[in-house]
C-alpha cells in the first residue's frame, strides 16, 4: 500500500501525458451501474461500506480512478472527496493514473524470488518494450509492475495481466503469453 | 503428491477431497457429495450445541494464530439484541500460503456451508467473505456459488426452510496484506483505510460496524461441516497420541525449491522430514535443502536439522523454535543466499506496513535498507547490533503484529545463518552458488 516517505521507496506508476483531459467529466453512476450500486447498498448497514465495491465499478468502467471519479463516488455515498482519496491511496489495486491497455503484475515475493521471478520481470520489461517498472510502453499497450505475494506460491511465478491470473510463468513463456494481449 | 496432483496415499483428504472436481463446484454436485447436510442439521440445533461440538473437536484457527474456534464463538453474547456479524477472512496474502485459494476455487459451497453454520452458531444473520482483490478466479467462483445457493433458498431470509435468516455476501478487497489482520479487515469492509484497530475492544464486543463480530479463516470454516456431520470425536482422533491440543487435518501449502510444490492435507502431528522428502519429493535434483520457513513468512526460519525432527502440529512446530502459522511452507535449497532472501522478506513487510505505528513504519523500512546494503557488499560489523535492536523495538510494541512478523525471520536468520551474514561483511561478496551434485 502506499504511504508516506519510506526508506525503501516503492514502485511508482508514472503519469501518462493524457491523464487529465479537458473534456467534461461523464458520471459513472448512472443507469445500470447506479442500479448495481443501489442493489449492493442493501447488503450493508452503512453506505460507506459500499465504497470499495463502488471504486471497483469506477475502475471497471474507466480503467482508473480519477480525482473527478473520487468526487463523484463520494457524492453518491455521502462522503467527501478527500475521504475517498484517503481510501483510494491506501490500496494498491486502484490506479490513480491511467495505465497501459494491459496491466502486468509479476509476483516477486520470497517464494517466487527463490524460483527466479527476477528473470520473469526482466523478460516482461524486454518483450513489452516498457524497459522500466511502472512505465507505460510508448505504444500505450503495456505497464509492468512488481507485485507483492499473489498467493499462488506453489505455482511460481504467478502473473496477473489485467484480471487474468496466470500460473507458472517462466522467462521463456513470456513472448508467447504476450501474443494474447496485443 | 499434493494438489494439483493426485493425492499421496499418506494424505488424509477431508477438505481437499474434491479439489480438481469441477462438478463439486455446483450446488447439485455439492449436494450429491453430501453437501449441505451439515447446514440442515445445524439449523435445527441450538447455537450453544453447535459451539459444543466444535469445542469438543479441538478445531483451532487455521489463519495463523491457532485460537480454539469453539471458544472464540462462545465469546459472542447470544440474545443481546444487537446484530451480530461473521467475517470470513479470505484475504490470504501470507507469503507461502495458497490453500484458501484452492478451497474457494474447488469447493465454494463448503465455505458457504461453513459460513452459514458459524453464523447461526454465533447468532448472526449476515456473513461477509472478504476475498483479496487479486484472487479473480476464487472471487468469480464464490460469487456464482453464493448466487446459486441464494436462488435455491439454501441461504437467504429462510435458509433451507428453517425460518432462519442467513445471508452470505462476497466482499472484494483492493490490495493490502494488512487487511488479513482481523481488525484491519473490518475497517476495510466498512469502507475505510485498512488500518488495524487497538484491542480492546475485541471484535466479539465491538467489531464490524461496532457490533459483536467473529472473524474466522476460510480453512477453519470449511472444516466445520465435516465436524458437524462426523462428530468431534472423529476429528479429535486425527492427531498424535501424545498431543491432544492439535486435532484434525491441516492443509500445507508447499513452495520454493522443492520437487513437487502444491497443497497437501495431512493429519496433525505428521513427521515433517517424511513430509518434505516422501510427499513433496525432496529438493530439486542435485541440490540439498538448506532452510525452511514452515508457517508462512511471518514465522522463524528453521535449519534442516530442526526441520528433520519437527512434527507438523501447533506444538510440534513450537518445539523446534518456530510456529505452524498459516502452514505456508517455503523451502530453500543450497543455491539460495539466506541474507538475500531475508532482505527480500523485509522488503515485503516494509511495503505492506500500514505506517500507523512508528516502530513498524520506520523499523521495517530501516531493516530492509540495512539488509539490502549488506547484501550489496557494504555491510559493517555494527549492522548486526543495529538489526537486533530494531527487531527488539518491532516486537510486541505495535497495534498489530506486522512488525513482529518482519522481525521473526530477521532475528532467526541472523542467529541461525550468522556465518553467511558475516561472510558478506568480511569478504564483501555475494553468496556463491555451490555446484550441482550429480
Amino acid at each position: 500500500m502506499s504511504h508516506g516517505p519510506s526508506a525503501t521507496g516503492g514502485s511508482a506508476i508514472s503519469t501518462a501525458p493524457n491523464g487529465h483531459s479537458s473534456e467534461p467529466y461523464v458520471p459513472v453512476f448512472t443507469g445500470e451501474t447506479k442500479a448495481r450500486l443501489d442493489a449492493l447498498l442493501e447488503r450493508y448497514p452503512t453506505k460507506m461500506a459500499a465504497l470499495l465495491p463502488a471504486l471497483w465499478m469506477v475502475q471497471e468502467a474507466r480503467g482508473w480512478v480519477s480525482p473527478e471519479a473520487m468526487a463523484e463516488t463520494g457524492q453518491v455515498l455521502g462522503l467527501t472527496a478527500a475521504y475517498v482519496k484517503g481510501v483510494v491511496t491506501f490500496y494498491t489495486m486502484y490506479h490513480q493514473h491511467p495505465v497501459g491497455k494491459h496491466f502486468v503484475q509479476v509476483c516477486t515475493t520470497t517464494p517466487c524470488h527463490v524460483c527466479g521471478a527476477e528473470d520473469v520481470v526482466k523478460a516482461f520489461l524486454k518483450h513489452t518494450g516498457c524497459g522500466e517498472l511502472g512505465v507505460t510502453s510508448a505504444d500505450g499497450r503495456y505497464t509492468v509492475i512488481e507485485v507483492e505475494c499473489l498467493g499462488a506460491c506453489g505455482f511460481a511465478t504467478p502473473v496477473m495481466v489485467n484480471s487474468d491470473f496466470i500460473e507458472s510463468v517462466t522467462p521463456e513463456k513470456v513472448p508467447e503469453l504476450l501474443k494474447q494481449y496485443g | 503428491m499434493g494438489f494439483p496432483f493426485t493425492p499421496h496415499p499418506r494424505e488424509t483428504t477431508v477438505l481437499s477431497k474434491h479439489f480438481g472436481d469441477a462438478e463439486a463446484r455446483t450446488l447439485d454436485g455439492w449436494k450429491a457429495r453430501g453437501g449441505y447436510r451439515a447446514l440442515e442439521q445445524a439449523l435445527g440445533m441450538d447455537p450453544l450445541a453447535i459451539q459444543a461440538v466444535v469445542k469438543d473437536s479441538g478445531l483451532r484457527g487455521r489463519g495463523g494464530a491457532g485460537f480454539p474456534t469453539g471458544l472464540k464463538w462462545s465469546f459472542m453474547k447470544l440474545g443481546d439484541g444487537k446484530p451480530h456479524y461473521l467475517c470470513c477472512n479470505a484475504d490470504e496474502s501470507e507469503p507461502g500460503t495458497f490453500k484458501d485459494r484452492e478451497i474457494m476455487r474447488w469447493t465454494p459451497h463448503a465455505l458457504i456451508e461453513g459460513c452459514a453454520i458459524a453464523a447461526h452458531a454465533i447468532g448472526a444473520e449476515t456473513a461477509y467473505i472478504y476475498i483479496r482483490g487479486e484472487f479473480t478466479e476464487p472471487l468469480d467462483v464464490m460469487e456464482r456459488a453464493c448466487e446459486e445457493a441464494r436462488r435455491a433458498g439454501v441461504i437467504g431470509k429462510n435458509a433451507m426452510g428453517s425460518g432462519k435468516r442467513v445471508d452470505v455476501w462476497v466482499h472484494k478487497g483492493a490490495g493490502a496484506y494488512i487487511c488479513g489482520e482481523e481488525t484491519a479487515l473490518m475497517n476495510s469492509l466498512e469502507g475505510k483505510r485498512g488500518n488495524p484497530r487497538i484491542k480492546p475492544p475485541f471484535p466479539a464486543a465491538a467489531g464490524l460496524f461496532g457490533m459483536p463480530t467473529t472473524i474466522n479463516n476460510v480453512e477453519t470454516l470449511a472444516a466445520v461441516p465435516p465436524i458437524l456431520v462426523n462428530g468431534g470425536e472423529w476429528y479429535k482422533k486425527m492427531s498424535r497420541p501424545d498431543n491432544p491440543k492439535s486435532t484434525g487435518t491441516k492443509l500445507w501449502s508447499v513452495c520454493g525449491n522443492v520437487m513437487r510444490p502444491g497443497n497437501y492435507e495431512v493429519e496433525m502431528g505428521f513427521p515433517f522430514k517424511e513430509f518434505l522428502y516422501d510427499l513433496c519429493g525432496g529438493p530439486p535434483k542435485g541440490r540439498k535443502f538448506k532452510a525452511v520457513i514452515p508457517g508462512g513468512s511471518s514465522v522463524p526460519i528453521i535449519t534442516m536439522e530442526e526441520a528433520d525432527r519437527a512434527l507438523m502440529d501447533y506444538e510440534g512446530m513450537v518445539a523446534v523454535g518456530t510456529m505452524l502459522g498459516s502452514a505456508g511452507c517455503i523451502v530453500m535449497d543450497d543455491a539460495q543466499s539466506i541474507p538475500r532472501q531475508v532482505a527480500r522478506l523485509a522488503r515485503f513487510y516494509a511495503h505492506e506496513s500500514c505506517a500507523q505505528c512508528t516502530q513498524c513504519r520506520e523499523g521495517t523500512a530501516w531493516t530492509t535498507k540495512i539488509l539490502e546494503r549488506m547484501v550489496a557488499g557494504d555491510g559493517t560489523a555494527e549492522d548486526f547490533d543495529t538489526l537486533m535492536s530494531l527487531a527488539e523495538d518491532m516486537t510486541g510494541k505495535t497495534i498489530c503484529v506486522l512488525s513482529d512478523s518482519c522481525a521473526a525471520p530477521v532475528v532467526s536468520g541472523l542467529q541461525k545463518f550468522r556465518g553467511e551474514f558475516e561472510a558478506l561483511i568480511t569478504r564483501r561478496t555475494v553468496h556463491t552458488v555451490p555446484a550441482i551434485v550429480a
